[in-house]
């Protein structure tokens, strides 16, 4: 169980991170989405103690996490799977590791084969590890402890498909065993695949947050007929909102507020033929976050639009 | 990597955990992080060259000491000496990376999330550096009483042991606080370059410059002993100061070039933000 609560980073005059609160639940898995640099790293360190908290707490199974006595071995921390030395083996780090944690050396050996790295490459140092190669090392380090909970940052950076699917399954398996799990990411799919609460942070402040299904669902219906200008009329007749998905391309659609049933007996009392009825999954919170990003992607917007000149770089707060 | 595969069933245990059936973990003692602290001082490539480099430069000192000094200077002072310069240049170096690479190479985002509390893990690191520059000297007396023995059959001479105990210890009181101020530099800078190339200057190209200016300007030759603390560490190496007026400058000295830096550098290493 992690408790955000109220939590504020200020540097000097920009705020990293504004009154952000949520809750990541045993059980679970919390995607906390966000764009590069909307706050998510900057809350994850002070989550784990290594950034002070200009005001807010957040704490770890009920206390800060500083008052943990042996932190990793009740919640595993991934951070930047880059942050090991280079010059240390892997074998190494999860060695110093179970060292401090006060383990048995076969924990590592544990570990080496959950992440499914081999021995030879455990022998190797970390200087020559692929970015792939140093998550499943860093989770391997998250792990160690059998923490009841998990918080990465970005933990797909770097993996193949393979090994994003891989992830995904342990994660979920992990809360199905009623771990907690708080992973960020900037990627809405990454998420939503795996996620059973979603946060999303825009701009240090947490603008969405609920359960997945929540999010993706009463974002309307998505119809289309041969005939849209018709079905529109019919639409708005029975009192719906109607917008076309596409405006310059007719046969793109209608997105509706009615249900699928509505829109459904409105055509059918139109007598129009419906080439395709369906709930429009997470388009919400898809136009959501492409508005976000939009937002701190200066390459991609023009000047006038761009929010305050004077904020860092989007990579600097991430 | 065959990872698709994988079990998650190595991972039990986990479920009683949540379920609050496993009580909390003991706290990390002082011990255990003295332990680690240690052991990571010599875990990477880096450390196990240092190590490399002062077994390999104390056995040519030893064999240089043999196969070219004159016979009257076959002694224990020259081989302790041979064995003990290298390992007074390269120990400070190990106490810099012990704390730069927390910064410079990130581990500080795995040490100091396990263990949350800074001023324990530099106590400790602290605590190994001074034990690293005591040990270190024991180590070089060792090693050049063997070199005296086997230099002087070689030779062909009785061994001569012309090295008091009183003059030992100055000589370790000497390499801690050579050791130390790798350490102030290093907490001062957080960056393994910067502590670096700040060490050399501070203990190398400084010493240089000192003594000349002491040679050229008579004034600085007065005031070097209450301003200069390198002139009175490397004194050291040759025996405690000999006057109550020496041990003063040495102490004053010392608290400005290293307690009140080495303060300051651990309250900015307690702030300073871990990325």
């Amino acid at each position: 169980m992690i408790v955000i609560d109220g939590l504020t980073k200020r540097y000097g005059g920009h705020t990293a991170v504004d009154h952000v609160s949520f809750t990541a639940r045993p059980g679970r898995v919390t995607g906390f989405l966000g764009p590069n640099g909307a706050g998510k790293s900057t809350t994850l360190r002070v989550l784990a103690g290594l950034t002070p908290a200009t005001s807010g707490s957040a704490t770890v199974l009920g206390r800060p996490y500083h008052r943990l006595p042996n932190p990793g071995r009740e919640i595993g921390v991934l951070l930047d799977a880059s942050a090991q030395h280079a010059g240390r083996t892997g074998r190494e780090v999860l060695r110093v590791a179970t060292l401090t944690m006060g383990l048995p050396r076969t924990r590592v050996d544990e570990m080496l084969d959950l992440v499914g790295l081999t021995q030879d490459e455990a022998s190797r140092r970390i200087r020559d590890y692929s970015l792939g190669m140093r998550q499943r090392l860093g989770l391997a380090h998250a792990l160690l402890g059998d923490p009841g909970v998990l918080v990465l940052d970005e933990p797909a950076n770097g993996l193949d498909p393979a090994g994003i699917r891989w992830m995904r399954d342990l994660l979920a398996g992990y809360a199905a065993d009623g771990g907690t799990v708080l992973l960020s990411s900037h990627l809405l799919h990454e998420i939503e695949v795996v996620a059973d609460d979603i946060v999303v942070i825009g701009r240090g402040r947490i603008v969405a947050g609920g359960t997945k299904e929540e999010l993706l669902a009463g974002s309307g219906t998505l119809v289309r007929c041969a005939e849209p200008g018709l079905l529109a009329e019919a639409l708005s007749g029975a009192g719906h909102h109607v917008e076309r998905v596409d405006a310059g391309d007719a046969t793109a659609g209608l997105r509706t507020d009615a249900d699928p049933t509505a829109a459904g007996l409105v055509a059918l009392a139109a007598g129009l033929a419906l080439t395709e009825l369906r709930a429009d999954d997470g388009a919400g919170l898809e136009e959501m976050f492409l508005q976000l990003t939009a937002d701190t992607q200066r390459e991609t917007t023009t000047p006038a639009t761009s929010p305050s000149p004077t904020r860092p770089t989007a990579g600097a707060a991430a | 990597m065959s990872a698709t595969s994988s079990t998650l069933t190595t991972a039990t245990g986990r479920a009683g955990a949540v379920a609050g059936h496993r009580t909390a973990p003991p706290a990390i003692g002082f011990g255990r992080l003295l332990v680690v602290e240690a052991r990571k001082m010599v875990d990477t490539r880096a450390g196990a060259w240092l190590v490399i480099a002062i077994a390999v430069a104390s056995v040519l000192a030893s064999v240089a000491v043999i196969a070219w000094a004159p016979e009257e200077m076959v002694d224990y002072s020259s081989f302790a000496t041979a064995v003990g310069i290298p390992m007074a240049i390269i120990l400070p170096v190990i106490a810099i990376l012990s704390v730069t690479s927390e910064f410079s190479q990130r581990t500080g985002l795995a040490t100091f999330t396990l263990v949350p509390h800074r001023g324990r893990v530099v106590a400790a690191k602290l605590v190994d550096a001074l034990a690293v520059g005591v040990l270190g000297m024991v180590v070089a007396a060792g090693v050049g009483a063997i070199g005296n023995l086997v230099g002087a059959a070689v030779v062909g001479v009785d061994p001569v042991w012309d090295v008091s105990l009183a003059e030992f210890s100055a000589i370790v009181l000497g390499n801690v606080l050579g050791v130390l101020v790798g350490f102030m530099l290093a907490t001062l800078l957080r960056s393994t370059a910067a502590a670096m190339v700040a060490y050399l200057v501070y203990g190398y190209v400084l010493v240089g410059l000192t003594t000349v200016l002491a040679a050229a300007q008579p004034w600085f030759a007065d005031a070097q002993p209450w301003v200069d603390f390198n002139y009175h560490q490397g004194n050291l190496f040759e025996g405690f100061p000999a006057t109550g007026e020496g041990w003063a400058q040495l102490g004053v000295t010392a608290a400005a070039w290293l307690v009140l830096p080495l303060a300051l550098g651990l309250w900015r290493l307690g702030r300073a933000e871990v990325k």
